[in-house]
């Protein structure tokens, strides 16, 4: 199956990616050919068999003790941010 | 020269003294400044540190202290994070990035002595066959500046290659450390999915990545991998093992050893790929192994089912850089919807741009069933194929890639392609499998790899087998020319 | 004019009280400066992992017993995906298939004493957000990732509840069994324990739901109240004007007393859920299980039930007393020290003067000025006749203010009863010698002026007469009349 410009337009919202106008036409070309190589995952005779999430089967979630086991660092972790004031992260402003 | 001895060659002579770490690390840094700019493999030179850390090995060893690693120079995946160190994973995204913490296979290396001389370069966010998906240009293959060396850890393979470093850190999700090892001639490693911690390895897909080395020879992937593998507190996906004295196992006999040779690998292979294979075999068969023919009917499905799962992950895994608190930020924007979708679409190649929007749709509402579950399916299927194969077999061994190196620009405008590089590398990423891949000869003059794949936790026993094929050809001491003097 | 049935379903999101965050070592106290406590997995860094609180677990696992629910054994965290700047890795770590608890239910008591079963669906562990701030910031938000990644347990019920006022008997249920198990400090004022209503309208009778409306972040009992009550009275309206109700998210105005829509929440809500490849199926085996069950405390239904039987009680003097341990505890003191004969009167007290003194100085019961022992001492007075219940309100207010006892208190004011006849009789004979006229009324058959009587001679004792004698010697002393 193939892909239109609205499909691409609407997953690329999905995923907050800017396509510019040149590029669309190719994501929608090349995701549609991507679409139409994994199709043939519908031919597999997968029965009754269950979905796999992890490659090692059996094992378990590992529980860690309830410890405080980090200081305040922000001014470091910050010092990759573009934009901070008074130890907040700035976006622009949010309206509810 | 000191570029073509082996890590434990360079131990011992540091050991004995004819050589300091600084010495050493002096040696590689001018190989890096003299070579790599017709490479590219190299993206981040940390010849400062570099030196001091030497010094550090240098006092270690005349205060007593030994160990395989300590004073020994390397390179890492520029995904690894590197406290202090711009890590950059290949991306425009994170050019600005400056890493606050070791991840833990540098952290394990920081501490067995080895020395970093810089970060290498890479597909970006490790989505590539080909290094040329970097946001700082594509790696050239030192057997043919005009090939690519394959990716997504195409500058740690290119550096080894070309002697730049003793060995390099990679990262394998689709193959990226066995094809580019297969694509210019050196040793790699994919270790069993959960054998090597994954904290501060950036993430590409996380059920799928695993960190692993590439060297020269077997022997000396079996040294760097006893140091990097081993439980993580912080990775919540590590297994709780003891790692194995690989290198002691290297020495085993392989009399008895059951080879598995893979229909569905032979089915089609270009016939001067297939020679080099069979010419494999026989070595084995002399050296006392045993073969036996088995077939994965679901494994030509590997491939679709990676482009499924593996895009999934991606898309959820890169949602985080988001302009916000590190990474590329876009200029004035209007309003949060700006700022996410400018600075993701200026921050993000069209490589990665691509595989988000293929595993954003693949899990979206009414398509996820028909793609992210049918493929977690097929993976089991694939996953318990393998198991009953290794009921019957030790190893299996196949071809690492359909073709040698192919021209830069060749293939990067068709993923579908770009994406079948990987056919034979995948299966053992699905099923969490550990594979290597040694050179085993050439093809137009350009270096092909043979694959070694084995049963959960069998790296002691691919090391092996592939050292003892080492013992008994010279394919791994060929450099490419103008790199070995 | 129709008749329509309420259906109200809550989603309560109850902060659980551990010391680290569910997936990162870092504190999860309130009030800190902004990202002091944020470590780089609550930043989501590149190439940080989340590794799961044990404490997180148990308590999940306390709640789920707590109400008789199935245990998951082995479940799974998976994805939710959408971009908010309060979300830092674009996505919260939750549970959607196989949460760690199952169908369970909670009781509940109604005004009119008729109770009701409200069924859970579930309970599963996820991540807290942050905090997003626009004070003090020109056209710019800021974003305080403090509270991201604080373990919450959300506990999803059945549309089960038909009025505002079930609803908020449920919560307050809810607020009251979380507190008991210690599990969340039930702070409402900080975010601790709050709660989304989903709220929709149908004529009575009909089986099909109405479409509902989802009120997001209702932080108090009173704006659960006041929000369910606007938004059904919006729906019914918007249905009778030939209106339809659409399904959205709103958002509670407290100061407008009204829900409006959250556009902002409405476009493009497709979760993309998927199992976290980072995180592993989480197994609960019968051990832990069992472990767990052996540290249940009295759960509020059954300390109420144990109140109520041995200390004759109400059945909702039973429900007061046991709303909170703390409150229970009290209470057990002072009847065990007073004696289960006089457990009522200490359910009266603790009910009335200690809980008003209580309010109006905004204390919680462990702050009390009066302690279990010294209101056990004014009660002894009561019973022993010492002081009537009109003065011992007089001592309380005494030994709330002063923190002295009950005894030192009547003693310094001289408040202790007369219960001397002869001193009674006197002030009797006084009050009928310097009141002629209703003597000689009352005689002729006044009866009721007898209340004069008492009042004049209580006037001139100060109250300090005591009633019943106070009652025989007058009789006695007016004869005729009566
Ligand atoms: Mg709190
Ligand atoms: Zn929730």
């Amino acid at each position: 199956m193939s892909l239109t410009r609205q499909d691409v337009e609407k997953i690329a919202h999905l995923a907050r990616l800017a396509i510019t106008e040149q590029e669309m036409p190719v994501y929608v070309d090349s995701l549609s050919s991507i679409v139409a190589f994994v199709d043939q995952l519908s031919k597999a005779d997968t029965g009754l068999v269950a979905p796999m999430a992890h490659p090692l089967a059996g094992q378990t979630q590992r529980l860690r003790p309830d410890e405080v086991t980090e200081t305040d660092r922000h001014e470091k972790y910050q010092a990759n941010a573009a934009a901070v004031q008074a130890g907040l992260y700035l976006v622009p402003r949010v309206i509810e | 020269m000191w570029h073509n001895r082996s890590i434990g060659e360079l131990a011992d002579s540091l050991g004995r003294g004819e050589i300091s770490s600084v010495e050493l690390v002096r040696h590689f840094l001018a190989r890096i400044e003299a070579l790599n700019p017709a490479l590219n493999a190299v993206i981040t030179l940390t010849a400062g540190p570099a030196l001091a850390e030497a010094a550090v090995a240098d006092r270690r060893r005349a205060a007593g202290e030994s160990g395989p690693l300590l004073g020994i120079p390397l390179l890492h995946k520029d995904i690894f994070c590197t406290d202090g160190v711009r890590t950059s994973c290949g991306s425009r995204m994170l050019d600005n990035f400056v890493a606050p913490y070791d991840a833990t296979v540098v952290a394990n290396l920081r501490s067995a002595g080895a020395v970093m001389l810089g970060k290498a370069n890479m597909d970006e966010f490790a989505m590539g066959s080909s290094n040329e998906t970097s946001f700082y240009g594509p790696v050239r293959n030192p057997w043919d500046k005009d090939k690519v060396p394959g990716g997504s850890s195409g500058g740690s393979a290119a550096a080894v290659a070309a002697r730049l470093a003793p060995f390099a850190t990679g990262t394998d999700t689709g193959g990226s450390i066995r094809q580019p090892a297969a694509l210019t001639g050196i040793t790699g490693i994919k270790p069993t999915y959960g054998r090597v911690s994954r904290y501060g390895m950036i993430a590409f897909a996380s059920s799928l990545d695993q960190a692993g080395v590439f060297a020269c020879s077997a022997a000396d992937a079996a040294i760097v991998l006893g140091a990097i593998a081993g439980f993580d507190p912080k990775d919540s996906t590590s297994v709780d093992l003891p790692v194995p004295d690989y290198r002691a196992a290297l020495q085993a006999p392989l009399r008895g050893l059951r080879i598995g040779l893979l229909k569905e690998f032979a089915d089609g292979l270009e016939a001067r790929n297939a020679a080099l294979i069979a010419a494999a075999v026989a070595v084995f068969r002399a050296l006392g192994a045993l073969t036996v023919e088995v077939s994965l009917p679901s494994l030509p499905l590997s491939v679709p089912t990676y482009y499924v799962v593996a895009p999934a992950e991606c898309s959820s895994n890169l949602s985080r850089f988001d302009g916000v608190r590190f990474g590329h930020r876009c200029d004035s924007p209007r309003d949060l919807m700006d700022l996410y979708k400018r600075s993701r679409g200026e921050g993000f190649g069209a490589e990665v741009k691509r595989r988000i929007m293929t595993g954003t749709y693949v899990l979206s509402a009414g398509y996820f069933d028909a793609y992210y579950l049918k493929a977690q399916k097929v993976r089991q299927l694939i996953t318990a194929e393998f198991r009953a194969a290794f009921e019957r077999v030790d190893v299996l061994l196949g071809p690492t890639t359909p073709t040698p190196a192919f021209p830069i620009g060749a293939k990067i405008d068709d993923p579908v392609t770009m994406y079948l590089n990987d056919i034979y590398t995948i299966g053992a990423n699905l099923a969490g499998l550990p594979a290597l891949s040694a050179p085993c000869g050439f093809v137009d003059g350009l270096p092909m790899g043979m694959q070694l794949i084995g049963p959960h936790f069998a790296e002691a026993r691919l090391l092996n087998a592939a050292h003892q094929f080492q013992l008994a050809t010279d394919w791994h001491q060929k450099a490419a020319p103008g790199y070995a003097e | 004019m129709k008749d329509w049935e309420v259906v109200i379903g809550l989603e309560i999101h109850a902060q659980l009280a551990t010391r680290s965050k569910i997936f990162s070592g870092a504190p999860t106290a309130y009030g800190a400066p902004p990202n002091s406590q944020a470590c780089l997995v609550d930043l989501a860094y590149p190439g940080v992992l989340p590794v799961l609180n044990a404490e997180a677990v148990r308590m999940a696992v306390k709640f789920g017993l707590a109400i008789g629910a199935r245990i998951g054994r082995r479940s799974i965290f998976a994805r939710k995906n959408y971009f908010y700047p309060d979300l830092p890795k674009g996505y919260q770590i939750s549970q959607y298939e196989d949460p760690i608890v199952g169908p369970g239910a909670l009781e509940i008591f109604l005004d009119d004493g008729t109770s009701k079963r409200i069924g859970v669906t579930r309970a599963h562990l996820e991540e807290d957000a942050g905090k997003s701030l626009h004070e003090g910031l020109a056209n710019a938000t800021g974003i305080d990732l403090n509270r991201a990644g604080t373990p919450l347990l959300e506990i999803v019920s059945e549309p089960d509840m038909r009025s505002a006022k079930e609803a908020v008997a449920y919560m307050k249920k809810m607020h009251t069994l979380v507190r008991y198990l210690e599990i969340c400090d039930g702070n409402m004022q900080e975010g601790s324990f709050r709660c989304d209503a989903n709220v929709s309208v149908r004529p009575r009778g009909q089986q099909k739901f109405g479409t509902r409306a989802e009120i997001k972040n209702l932080n108090s009992f009173r704006f659960v109240e006041k929000a369910i009550q606007y938004e059904v009275a919006r729906q019914i309206e918007l249905i009778d004007g030939g209106g339809k109700v659409v399904q959205e998210t709103r958002l509670y105005d407290s100061d407008k007393d009204e829900t409006r829509s959250m556009r902002s929440k409405e476009e493009a809500n497709d979760y993309r859920y998927f199992p976290d490849p980072d995180l592993l199926p989480i197994e609960v085996e019968d051990a832990f299980v069992d472990a767990v069950r052996a540290t249940l405390p009295e759960l509020p239904d059954q300390k109420a039930a144990r109140f109520a039987a041995d200390f004759q009680l109400s059945a909702y003097d039973a429900g007061v007393l046991s709303a909170s341990r703390e409150l229970g505890a009290y209470f057990e003191s002072v009847a065990a020290l007073a004696g289960a004969a006089h457990a009522k009167l200490a359910a009266n007290w603790i009910m009335g003067e200690l809980s008003s003194a209580l309010n109006r100085d905004g204390l919680e019961i462990t702050a009390s000025r009066v302690s279990p022992q010294a209101l056990a001492g004014l009660l002894a007075r009561i019973v022993d006749d010492t002081i009537s219940g009109k003065i011992a309100k007089e001592v309380f207010e005494a030994m709330w203010s002063e923190g002295t006892d009950a005894d030192a208190i009547i003693a310094a004011k001289g408040l202790r009863q007369i219960t001397d006849v002869a001193a009674i009789g006197a002030v009797i004979d006084a009050v009928i010698a310097a009141n002629p006229k209703q003597t000689a009324d009352y005689r002729a058959g006044k009866d009721k002026l007898f209340g004069f009587f008492v009042g004049q001679v209580m006037k001139a004792t100060e109250g300090k007469a005591n009633p019943a004698q106070l009652n025989d010697l007058l009789k006695e002393k007016l004869g005729g009349g009566a």
